[in-house]
């Protein structure tokens, strides 16, 4: 069910909104029982609205280029009167009396939000084992995770719940979840996509992006979603890049370099996978070349500093005195500590805790400067590499999915996972990952394309034929 | 100006917070008002919901600019940081604040008594809402509830500090009133220490001697008026000296200013302090004002009054007596200068001018400001022409600021206020003499104290009509 196809068709009368948004909550009926991608469903809301937007365009008016189109909301983007709990006991049940930019985009065009989808608690984690609601399974295999922390988003497009859905990437929480999901995912340029009403993890490097079963379709809902906002400070001042019509323009003569320190630690599987996309692309016409950028290997350990760092205070203003979860005490400081240690997990504790003692008097060179002095060394290395390629292509996961329960006791290994797509924040640059055949293990695979600030066009123009040159 | 025993010198650094009269707050379209019902000028920014983020007022950066020009300071390009620690009252439980660039460096104010006070910075950030404790003990421990108005979270703040530069309370005291009268100059802040739009920190330390190095300092809260600030420095000097001539060492600690007992008491110490583990905000960009922009708001800033009070005196003309320049300095501190030079300007005679602005109009209130400067002009006029004594006219003066301007003639005819004929006060003075035959005996044997005591009298009888100086050379002509 291609989302394109359904907005025109929807726009055309041929089908009524209402249908296809019916046929959403169908699907969804039938699988998320055993897979859990959602964790709230807006079921009167989405199908109301449809019915209006069914009545609009009786009366021939134009209704944008989701119309129609069924969507599933990560948990950290705020919505009307819709539950906003990031996936985290300490705001189960909070309601935002807001929408985010994005939802304020996705309703103007037509969208309709069918539910909020799992997530690790906050976007801390890699395999959505973190949310304090219940895993995510993959629909490819029930018994391994669908990635994270955007895990609910990606298994909701892959189970064919909803054709289009939102997630968020600070180190990887689109890219990692759409490969191991087998769906397309796009981390776009820092600032493209207004954070406003983005829950915040680590404000320097979160990005809203979408996750759909085709490049076109991802092309469109980003059109949809980019584009300078006022309320962000952070905001470009770009207007939304024209994606779709641009889409088959090919990669003939487009320099593209196969980055050795994106395949480090790669199963023979996913190694193989990029060297044939390597082939498809150069098959294209593209000009491959072998590069190899090794202050990449900084990343891991920058992004584990910085992101932290940034929770730690982001995350401070969860203290039980204005909203979320209250555990009562004698005095407020009592109160704030037994809000906080009842309502946040384990993952979200660690690195409010790593990143408090990062930023704390006497560390705060040794750590966070540090860690920004080698964020300086991965945008300079990255902005050398550009001199002489256009793309990067690499793994976008170290393997396929991994089994429920296999690293969730093990911090350290479930970080590795984001290892090949935490620089692409570190710098701000757009990033995605598409679909490319399956491991040993049947599971998908996927392979990240990378480009320099801005480049978002190019990147889907090469994602396109990579797409195009899947096995099937 | 007192002195400190035994050779003992303060040292003193004031840091000032002043709210800015932007319309609007720091990084929201929230109103910026004082007075509302609690959290009625609130939104998802301002309360630090979550996935809200700030959006920089240009307002409130050209105000901090126009500050930081009026102190001399460098305007420069600066950033945000965030200032964390837990409070009810913060709704990010982080304050968005400058820390190693401020939007204004280094500059200086000079003191009327020619002091040159430093200024280390003049920094951006925003305000806290307001905690109130109910029931119990009404205090934050032991009461039985803490509300929180947030109306005031996020309203721009400009935090000064000065140099080290300050050597007595008296000093303070008038570095701070010339701080407000600047800041009230430049139009970006209103300086009203009662209602906490202007907030005063003491930082005070002793030693022995100008070229010791400086003591352990403690830092003093709560100084709600330049009253308190000079009480509270001397206080807190004495203390230190009394501690270290005992000698006993200083505690680098926080102090609480409590104005009924009259004395600084520990709030919190260094231990207890804070690490605000301090990072630049990542949802917030560099501010970098143009040259043309800076020097379009050092265009524009009105005379402040180190020159203003300069203009005044050349106006005056001739050598101003001490209480005229006392009378001078307070008007120009409280900004009704204007109403000094409109008046002589018309014509009225600057010592009436300045004493019944400096003396009677300033203590009028904010009402002042909306009171047409012809109509004041009208009224002095009346009382030059003396056609009002000037009992008459202060009396009259109050219904005008109090009516928003008017006739001062007509307010005077409706008081009854009519000019006593010298008939009637040569009556008066013949019933009063007649009734007082010691007091009268005395003043004529050169008691020249009993020339109050009979104008009172004169004016209990006249109900304040007569006027003044008529009654003294009448009094001066009856003994000859």
């Amino acid at each position: 069910m291609s989302a394109l196809r359904t907005a025109q068709d929807v726009a055309d009368g041929e089908r009524s909104a209402s249908e296809v948004v019916a046929e959403s909550f169908r699907a969804i009926d039938q699988r998320d029982a055993e897979i859990h991608a959602f964790l709230t469903l807006q079921r009167e809301q989405a199908l109301g609205e449809a019915e209006a937007l069914d009545v609009r365009i009786t009366n021939g008016e134009n209704v944008g280029p989701l119309a129609g189109v069924p969507i599933g909301i990560k948990d950290n983007m705020c919505q009307i009167g819709e539950v906003t709990s990031c996936a985290s006991r300490i705001l189960e049940g909070w309601r935002p009396p807001y929408d985010a930019t994005v939802i304020t985009k996705l309703k103007a065009a037509g969208a309709i939000a069918v539910g909020k989808t799992n997530m690790d608690e906050f976007a801390m984690g890699s395999s959505t084992e973190n949310s304090a609601f219940g895993v995510t399974r993959n629909p490819h295999d029930p018994e391994k995770v669908p990635g994270g922390s955007s895990g609910g988003s990606a298994a909701a497009v892959a189970a064919s719940m909803v054709p289009l859905s939102l997630g968020s990437d600070t180190g990887g929480s689109i890219r990692q979840p759409a490969a191991l999901c087998g769906v397309v995912g796009v981390k776009p340029t820092y600032g493209l996509v207004s954070r406003y009403g983005l829950v915040a993890f680590a404000s320097s490097l979160d990005q809203i992006g979408p996750f759909a079963n085709n490049v076109e379709d991802a092309a469109l809902l980003l059109e949809v979603i980019a584009g300078h906002d006022p309320k962000d400070s952070t905001s470009l001042n770009q207007p939304a890049p024209s994606l779709v019509a641009h889409l088959d323009h090919g990669v003939r003569g487009l320099r593209i370099g196969i980055c050795s320190d994106l395949l480090q630690g790669a199963s023979d599987d996913v190694a193989t996978a990029v060297a044939q996309a390597a082939a498809v692309l150069q098959g294209a016409g593209a000009e491959l070349s072998e590069i190899s950028i090794p202050e990449l290997g900084l990343g891991l350990s920058a992004y584990y500093l910085i992101a932290p760092a940034e929770a730690s205070s982001n995350l401070a203003r969860y203290d039980g005195v204005r909203y979320g979860l209250r555990v009562d005490g004698d005095d407020v400081t009592a109160m704030n500590t037994r809000s906080r240690t009842a309502g946040f997990g384990d993952e979200v504790k660690r690195r409010i805790m790593l990143g408090t003692y990062a930023l704390s008097a006497g560390y705060y060179d040794a750590y966070y400067g540090q860690a920004q002095r080698a964020r300086t060394l991965i945008i300079q290395a990255f902005a050398k590499a550009y001199g002489s390629v256009d793309l990067i292509l690499g793994a976008t996961t170290p393997t396929t999915a991994f089994g429920i329960g296999e690293k969730s006791g093990d911090p350290l290994a479930m970080y590795q996972s984001d290892i090949c797509t935490i620089p692409t924040n570190l710098a701000g640059h757009p990033a995605l990952s598409v679909p490319f055949g399956k491991g040993v293990d049947q599971m998908p695979i996927g392979v990240q394309l990378l480009g320099p600030t801005l480049s978002e066009q190019r990147l889907f123009q090469a994602a396109r034929v990579i797409e195009q040159g899947a096995p099937a | 100006m007192s002195t400190l025993p035994n050779g003992w010198e303060m040292v003193v650094g004031l840091e000032v917070h002043t709210e800015l009269k932007t319309q609007t707050k720091l990084f929201c379209g929230c109103a910026n008002a004082f007075g509302s019902e609690p959290n009625t000028n609130i939104c998802p920014v301002c309360l630090g919901l979550p996935g809200s983020l700030p959006v920089l007022n240009e307002k409130a950066v050209e105000f901090a600019i126009r500050i930081g020009t009026a102190l001399n300071c460098v305007i420069q390009g600066s950033s945000f940081h965030r200032k964390n620690y837990f409070y009810p009252d913060q709704p990010k439980d982080y304050q968005i604040s400058q820390y190693d660039i401020p939007i204004n460096g280094i500059g200086f104010l000079d003191l009327p008594d020619g002091t040159k006070v430093g200024i280390e910075r003049a920094h951006l950030e925003e305000d806290t809402g307001k905690t109130t404790h109910v029931g119990g003990s009404g205090r934050i421990h032991g009461s039985d509830e803490s509300l929180v108005d947030y109306n005031r979270a996020g309203v721009p703040l400009v935090e000064i500090v000065s140099a080290p530069d300050i050597r007595s309370a008296e000093q303070a005291r008038g570095y701070a009133a010339e701080l407000r009268a600047i800041l009230i100059a430049s139009g970006a802040s209103d300086g009203r220490m009662e209602e906490g739009s202007m907030r005063v920190d003491a930082n005070v330390s002793v030693r022995k001697g100008s070229d010791a190095p400086f003591g352990t300092r403690c830092e003093i809260k709560n100084l709600n008026s330049l009253r308190s600030l000079q009480r509270a420095v001397d206080f807190e000097a004495l203390r230190q000296i009394d501690l270290l001539e005992a000698g006993e060492s200083i505690t680098q600690e926080t102090r609480h200013w409590d104005e009924d007992a009259g004395r600084t008491q520990t709030m919190r110490s260094k231990e207890e302090a804070n690490d605000y583990r301090y990072f630049p905000e990542p949802d917030l960009v560099p501010i970098n004002p143009t040259q043309a922009f800076i020097d379009e708001i050092a265009r524009s800033l009105p005379a402040m009054p180190a020159q203003r009070r300069v203009e005044l005196i050349a106006q005056l003309g001739g050598d101003p007596t001490q209480a005229q320049r006392d009378q001078l300095m307070a008007a120009v501190e409280l900004n009704v200068d204007s109403f000094i030079t409109g008046a002589i300007h018309a014509g009225v005679t600057p010592a009436i001018a300045l004493a019944r602005t400096a003396n009677e109009l300033a203590a009028l209130g904010d009402e002042i400001f909306s009171l047409p400067l012809d109509d004041y002009v009208a009224l002095l006029k009346l009382e030059d022409a003396g056609a009002l004594s000037a009992t008459q006219s202060k009396a009259v003066l109050a219904d005008l600021v109090a009516a928003g301007g008017g006739d001062p003639a007509a307010l005077a005819k409706q008081r009854g206020f009519e000019k006593l004929d010298d008939g009637s006060l040569d009556g008066i003075l013949d019933e009063i003499i007649a009734a007082n035959p010691d007091e009268w005996r005395r003043y004529c044997e050169g008691d020249d104290k009993l020339t109050g005591f009979f104008t009172g009298k004169v004016m209990a009888a006249t109900k304040g009509q007569a006027d003044g100086k008529a009654v003294n050379a009448a009094l001066r002509t009856r003994k000859g």
